[in-house]
């Protein structure tokens, strides 16, 4: 039925040019003139306009990628109709404010749209969603220069958006490259999110999305999930977030969600969970992390299988000493136990938490003793007769070889 | 040759040496000697520079010795206890000295007397302590310097080795040099020194001839008249 | 002073102990990249490897050489040479023929494993220059306790002592402050302690390759200075050579001082 109305829409269609030289000069215009289903045609140019309002279902497709420069007045493109594309344009100079927030596109109450293929450079939010369903963001690529968390927009916004695909987009220098408020069951993937002032992918109040394919490099931290449940978290890549409060994924009171062939790479700390339960970590790679896993307050049956652990300063940091978590047959680099039976798991028990992990969460500076000989005696003490690390935190049978997918 | 003026020396509270004044001219052999302890070593290593004096003064050749060493070309010392780095062969050694030295060494003649040929490509670690000791007595004898020093140079050698030994020395006296032994073997003081130099608890108390020495004790056996200073001392 | 360090040199590459301690070298280098082709762990367990044990073969060598070589010693101090050169020369001779099994040791295995086209070459050189400075250090510390001390016994105690309280001791003691001050601000404090221990120095070395993710979890401005920018490398590399050449400048005073 869907596929039926569009193909009669653009049978009936009519193409509107916009040039300098043409008879619709400015895309205000020629959306003004247009009917529903039709195409207006951007050719290449400097528009100087904002606040352009689309209130029926068009496409607008821009060619040699034309510029809209909105002369940081405010919004470039409000969107209220349902089935808008916008393609291929350059939008720049939105303009910030500390009252409202300006984006290059703005949606709000539509549904089956597609934004996609765009530039966005000096903006202060670059698509932002508002209780719009139903659509796709492809393909965009949005450079921002946010320098404060205060003064600085997101990305991609969404707030109170259901079934929003965000696929293939690259997001750099905004605050929160991606960010979802209420907004459930989308799909997210394939996106580069790189250099952000917060997070690369923030999630709040979110149900049922699934992010995958993504990679996730040098943000403030990687993805926060907070207050969701039932997000998928597959295939993606977390690496290189460094810094005092810089995570690879922060998962914040949430629940049932599923974690899965991810890397994590050299971050501070790979994943750091605040009162999370029933989560799920499978085939997962920590690298080279500060602290792969830091658990701190109250988390329950949580359960981490088949994750490689590979050369991290520290496997798993706790700082209670109750534990219903599970760890079963993991991959652990630092493991030197052996395996008689070959049966493919090591025959004694793996203890990935360090008593001086205790130490440094109590005493920051006590980091620079790491490695040393004493530490490697006291946290071999410790793993021989548990007294400060709960006893039944240890994997039953540790893998003897990495884990291939 | 060598002059010492007022040499003090204390090892920890162990006052060895307690103002030694001493002129050893030019030419001869000179005998010092001592009851043990009394600071023979101490004195020579003195003059060698490896002992460092809390106070006095030592002149070689009219010059006051210097920390770096170089006056030290004009001395020949033949240590007490012979022993070399143990991973060296004889032959390297010898050469590894004469290198040290930088000045012409004359060897093979030593080397034929004491019968080392069969032992030049051994590992020093590998010798007896009187092969050790020829070794050393070669080591010494190669240079042609003005002073020769000799801390019991007898120790563990056979009798034809001592016997070269004698001859060695006395050859080196006829060439005009200054010769300074210590030994316990009173024979072979006897039989070898010109002059006579006896310390006792840090001082020198008798300097002068075989002569002298029978005057002075009365006794007309060498070792006897040692005895005698000793015994009077003790008295 | 060269000739002596010749001699000790060539001396010493024909102890049997030298090529124990090559051999083993050797051995560990081949071992290692032949369980885990991967250049740069094998680097990296080096590491953990050499903070320790190098210093303890140098002091260990460095004690056993200078005794051993006492009367060679006293016949050179009878030769026209400087004393300080006869001390000097030989405590190269010494640390130089360990820091040479050191560098064919573990250059061949990583050379034959292809290290010219890896690019852990420049970690591997880290790791040659902190065993090469650790080496330095310690049989100078080595020399400096035994020159302080006739009794060969005494010596070698000393010697094993302060090896292990740099070692272990050291940082244990350290912690332990940082534990009972917990509540000041504790940063200067350790880069400091750091400082006054070679090993510890070394062990800095490695964090900065290894650790960074972690280290730079701290909130500390200085540490963030310094491990977050080259200072660290520079400072802790300098800080090596200062043990390197103190230990060595005090064998020159002592020795001037010495009886024999």
């Amino acid at each position: 039925m869907s596929i039926f109305l569009l193909f009669t829409q653009s049978f009936n269609a009519q193409d509107i040019e916009v040039c300098q030289t043409c008879e619709t000069r400015s895309i205000s215009d020629a959306i003004s003139q247009a009917k529903p289903g039709d195409k207006i045609i951007v050719k290449e140019g400097v528009y100087k306009e904002h606040k352009i309002i689309i209130d029926k279902p068009i496409t607008l497709i821009g060619e040699n990628l034309p510029i809209v420069d909105g002369e940081n007045k405010g919004d470039i493109f409000q969107v209220f109709a349902d089935s808008v594309t916008i393609d291929g344009l350059k939008l720049i100079n939105v303009g910030s404010s500390y009252t409202s927030d300006f984006a290059a596109i703005r949606l709000s109450r539509a549904k089956n749209f597609l934004i996609q293929n765009l530039e966005l450079r000096k903006i202060f939010f670059g698509i932002y969603l508002e209780k719009s369903h139903h659509g796709t963001i492809r393909n965009n690529n949005i450079l921002g220069d946010a320098v404060n968390e205060h003064n600085s927009g997101n990305g991609i916004h969404l707030w109170y958006s259901k079934n929003v695909k965000i696929e293939d987009n690259l997001i750099q220098k905004v605050r929160d490259g991606i960010y979802l408020e209420f907004a459930d069951d989308c799909v997210i993937s394939n996106n580069k999110s790189i250099d952000n002032l917060r997070y690369g992918l923030h999630f709040m109040f979110s149900n049922d999305d699934v992010y995958q394919h993504n990679i996730f490099e040098n943000n403030g931290a990687g993805v926060a999930v907070m207050f969701s449940k039932r997000i998928e978290m597959i295939r993606n890549e977390f690496k290189y977030n460094w810094g005092t409060a810089a995570y690879g994924l922060l998962l914040k009171e949430i629940n049932d969600a599923t974690i899965e062939s991810n890397i994590f790479e050299e971050n501070t700390t790979g994943i750091n969970v605040e009162g999370s339960n029933r989560i799920t970590y499978t085939k997962n790679d920590f690298k080279d992390n500060g602290t792969a896993i830091k658990v701190l307050g109250a988390c329950y049956d949580n359960i981490f299988t088949l994750n490689n652990f590979l050369y991290n300063s520290f496997d798993v940091s706790f700082n209670s000493r109750l534990n219903t978590n599970r760890f079963h047959q993991n991959y652990w680099s630092e493991y030197t136990g052996y395996d008689l039976d070959e049966d493919g798991y090591g025959d004694v028990p793996y203890r990935p938490v360090k008593l001086f992990s205790y130490v440094v969460n109590q005493i920051p500076e006590a980091i620079i003793l790491m490695r040393s000989l004493f530490v490697d005696i006291i946290d071999f003490s410790e793993k021989v007769s548990p007294v400060f690390t709960p006893d039944n935190l240890l994997d039953e049978e540790p893998l003897i070889r990495k884990y291939n997918d | 040759m060598i002059k010492i003026d007022n040499l003090h020396k204390k090892f920890g509270k162990n006052e060895v040496l307690k103002g030694v004044d001493l002129n050893i001219p030019e030419k001869g052999i000179f005998a010092v000697l001592g009851p043990n302890g009394s600071g023979k070593t101490t004195l020579i290593k003195s003059i060698l520079g490896m002992v460092v004096p809390d106070k006095g003064k030592i002149f070689i050749k009219g010059k006051e010795t210097q920390q770096n060493g170089a006056y030290r070309s004009d001395i020949d010392y033949l240590p007490q206890i012979a022993n070399f780095p143990n991973n060296l062969g004889v032959k390297e050694l010898i050469k590894m000295i004469k290198d040290l030295r930088g000045v012409n060494a004359d060897y093979d003649e030593l080397i034929k007397v004491f019968k080392l040929e069969p032992f030049l490509n051994k590992k020093l670690n590998n010798l007896s302590g009187g092969t050790k000791q020829k070794v050393n007595i070669v080591l010494t004898f190669m240079f042609d310097s003005q002073i020769v020093i000799l801390d019991e140079p007898t120790t563990g050698l056979d009798p034809v080795a001592l016997i070269h030994l004698k001859n060695l020395i006395k050859k080196e006296k006829e060439k005009g040099k200054t010769i300074l032994v210590t030994s316990h073997i009173m024979s072979f003081v006897e039989e070898i020194s010109d002059e006579i130099v006896f310390i006792l608890e840090g001082k020198i108390y008798f300097k002068g001839n075989l002569q002298e020495l029978r005057e002075k004790t009365g006794e007309a056996d060498f070792e006897h008249a040692i005895a005698n200073l000793l015994m009077k001392d003790h008295a | 002073m060269l000739k002596i360090l010749k001699y000790s040199f060539f001396d010493l590459i024909r102890s049997r102990w030298s090529y124990v301690y090559l051999l083993f070298y050797l051995l560990l280098g081949f071992v290692l990249l032949f369980l885990n082709e991967d250049l740069s762990k094998a680097v990296i367990t080096l590491m953990n490897v050499i903070i320790i044990l190098v210093p303890l073969i140098g002091t260990i060598f460095g004690v056993m050489y200078y005794y051993d070589s006492k009367e060679f010693t006293e016949l050179l101090l009878a030769q026209p040479v400087k004393r300080s050169s006869i001390f000097i020369g030989q405590y190269l001779g010494v640390s130089l023929s360990l820091v040479m099994s050191l560098v064919i040791g573990l250059g061949l295995p990583f050379v034959f494993y292809g290290l010219f086209q890896s690019s852990a070459i420049f970690d591997f050189t880290l790791l040659l220059v902190t065993g090469a400075l650790l080496t330095l250090a310690f049989t100078a510390i080595a020399f400096n306790i035994a020159l302080y001390n006739e009794n060969k016994i005494k010596g070698f105690s000393y010697a094993i002592l302060m090896w292990l309280f740099m070692a272990v001791i050291y940082d244990g003691l350290f912690l332990m402050f940082l534990v009972i001050f917990d509540t000041y601000p504790l940063d200067k404090f350790s880069l400091i302690a750091t400082m006054l221990n070679p090993i510890d120095l070394s062990r800095i070395l490695i964090l900065l390759k290894l650790d960074i993710a972690a280290l730079l979890g701290y909130t500390g401005a200085i540490f963030k200075e310094f491990f977050g920018t080259n200072t660290g490398l520079f400072s802790a590399l300098g800080a090596l050579m200062i043990w390197v050449v103190l230990p060595v400048f005090n064998i020159y005073r002592k020795s001037k001082k010495k009886d024999f």
